[in-house]
This record gives C-alpha cells, sequence and structure tokens, in this order.
C-alpha cells in the first residue's frame, strides 16, 4: 500500500514516531537549504549578461543516466522498507544492498563528469556557471554519500536489530532522507543540464 | 496510515509510479531538444519535475496518507521557502536597474541617492 504504515511506537499526540517527525523537521531544513541555493541560481541566472546552456557544457546523456539510476534506487529504497515492516530479512538486505549500489553507480557516474570538467580545465573558480553547477552537485553529491552511510550501517545493523521493533521505523526515516535526495536531483537536472 | 508490519503490502503503485518517472525523465530531455525560447521551456521544465517530486513524495515518501502533523510542519516549510524565493528575486530585479548595461537606470538610480 501507499499510505504510511502504522507503527507501534506511534506517539499517541502526534500519531507518528518521534524519529519519523524528527526526519521531517531535518527535511525541512533541507529545504532551506537547497532552496537558497536554487535562490542563488535564479539570481545569479538572470543578472548575468549571458548564461551558457545546459545541453552545450553538461553532458545531458551521462545525467540522464544519473536520474535513472536514482529513481531506481528510490524504488529499491521504498521496496526495503516494505520488507523491513514485512520482517522479511532477506528481502530488506537484497533492496538494501541494491540501493546502496545504485547509489556508487551514481558518484561513480558523477566523477566521470566531474574528470571530464577538469581535463577540459574547468573548475569551480572558471566561471560563475561552473561555481552554480559545481555548488549545487557538489552538496546533492555529499547527501548522496551521507545516504551511503546511514543505508549500510541499518544494512550492517540488520544482523542483531532486525527484530527490533523501532527498526522498520529507521529505514522509514533513512528512505525518507533518500527520496528527499531524489527530489533535489529532479530539480536539479533540468534546471543545470536542459535550461 | 493503515496496517500493520507483518501483513502483505500491495507493492504494484511503486511499479506505476517508477514507470511514470521514467517515461517524464525521457520527456523533459526530449523536450529540451525543441530548443524553446528561456520562459517556455522554464515553464515546461519545472512543471514536469513538479509532477514527478510530486509521485516520489506522494507515493514513495507515503505523503498521499500522512498524518496532519506532517502536512501541517510542510505547510509551514513551504510559506518560509516562498519567501525565501520571493525576497532576493525582489531585491535582484530592483538593483539590476543599476546594472552597467543599463546606463540610464543606473545613472538615475545614482542620482536619487545624492
Amino acid at each position: 500500500m501507499t499510505t504510511a504504515l502504522a507503527h507501534p511506537a506511534d506517539a499517541p499526540s502526534s500519531g507518528v514516531t518521534n524519529a519519523k517527525l524528527g526526519v521531517w523537521l531535518f527535511l525541512a531544513s533541507e529545504v532551506m537549504l537547497f532552496g537558497t541555493l536554487f535562490t542563488t541560481y535564479l539570481v545569479l541566472r538572470m543578472g548575468a549578461a549571458s548564461w551558457p546552456r545546459g545541453w552545450d557544457v553538461l553532458n545531458v546523456p551521462l545525467g540522464m543516466l544519473n536520474t535513472f539510476v536514482l529513481i531506481t534506487s528510490s524504488v529499491t529504497i521504498v521496496l526495503s522498507y516494505v520488507k523491513a515492516a514485512e520482517k522479511d530479512l532477506a528481502g530488506f538486505r537484497a533492496y538494501m544492498a541494491a540501493t546502496i549500489a545504485l547509489s556508487f553507480v551514481f558518484l561513480v557516474v558523477k566523477g566521470f563528469e566531474y574528470g571530464a570538467h577538469f581535463k577540459h580545465g574547468e573548475f569551480p573558480s572558471t566561471n560563475i556557471f561552473n561555481a552554480v553547477y559545481f555548488t549545487m552537485t557538489g552538496l546533492h553529491g555529499c547527501h548522496v554519500i551521507g545516504g551511503i552511510i546511514v543505508n549500510t550501517a541499518l544494512l550492517y545493523l540488520s544482523g542483531e536489530d532486525f527484530e527490533h521493533p523501532l527498526f522498520a521505523g529507521r529505514v522509514e526515516g533513512a528512505g525518507l532522507y533518500w527520496h528527499f535526495v531524489d527530489i533535489v536531483w529532479i530539480f536539479l537536472f533540468p534546471a543545470l543540464y536542459l535550461l | 496510515m493503515s496496517d500493520h508490519s507483518t501483513a502483505a503490502h500491495d507493492v504494484r503503485p511503486y511499479y506505476f509510479v517508477f514507470g511514470a518517472l521514467l517515461v517524464l525523465t525521457v520527456v523533459t530531455v526530449l523536450v529540451s531538444y525543441w530548443h524553446l525560447p528561456p520562459g517556455p521551456a522554464i515553464a515546461v521544465g519545472l512543471a514536469i519535475a513538479t509532477v514527478k517530486a510530486s509521485l516520489v513524495a506522494a507515493f514513495f515518501m507515503h505523503l498521499k496518507g500522512e498524518r496532519v502533523i506532517i502536512y501541517g510542519l510542510l505547510g509551514v516549510t513551504t510559506f518560509f521557502v516562498i519567501i525565501l524565493f520571493l525576497l532576493p528575486i525582489t531585491d535582484s530585479n530592483w538593483t539590476s536597474e543599476r546594472r552597467p548595461d543599463k546606463p540610464a537606470l543606473a545613472a538615475q538610480a545614482e542620482a536619487s541617492e545624492h
């Protein structure tokens, strides 16, 4: 089902676990962080005498590939949550491992893109577009690394904590964060590569 | 919100959303090849990205059936993020009158300060 699953630790006052509420509050602060960067991008672009088209200076096929990779990882992590809620350890591990593997694929593809830029002498200091591109994708990449750390920890801890009543809730929290990382990329890709 | 942990869950909606997200990504890229003028290009790109983000939020993040407290939290966030966008952009539009590529306006703005 597509609605959030009820959890035994849901607080009676809010109807959600404290951890879940905390994750959503954290995501609200993340919205403001990335919102600041998107605003900066808009202000700089509106004020620039000229601005390169994304498809002229960035690799659109690789950007599209990374979009597919992140979307697929969003599916695998939500399925890992379903498996955790169903107490299916093997299923949880398979989908969580797939999510982590896809995260590394994303970083490797991004690494190829960065490498190509550096090879051509394009650095964040080269021009305003590059400064914006590297700052936004770099911060997003840091979030991907953060997601890998959390998801790997959950995979590791599932060995002894899988039956813990709060375990599925932890997976849900990690999933919420990961979907947010996906949503940021959903806006970054057209903003930087296609417009 | 509904039932509990160990019951089997219908995961088909996730696959439908997955398919929709893939198709919308391809559509975004195809539209970009038309090389529309900046205004329509931004409108189309932003519209498709918003639909995709809404699908992820509604289904993968389960906002479709979430508790009121989460909706309230997101409402407050949306309010402030709109302010975050509007204030600098409005300010930028105002100060852009002083840009070097508009010397008449720049001179006028400078004169008004003295």
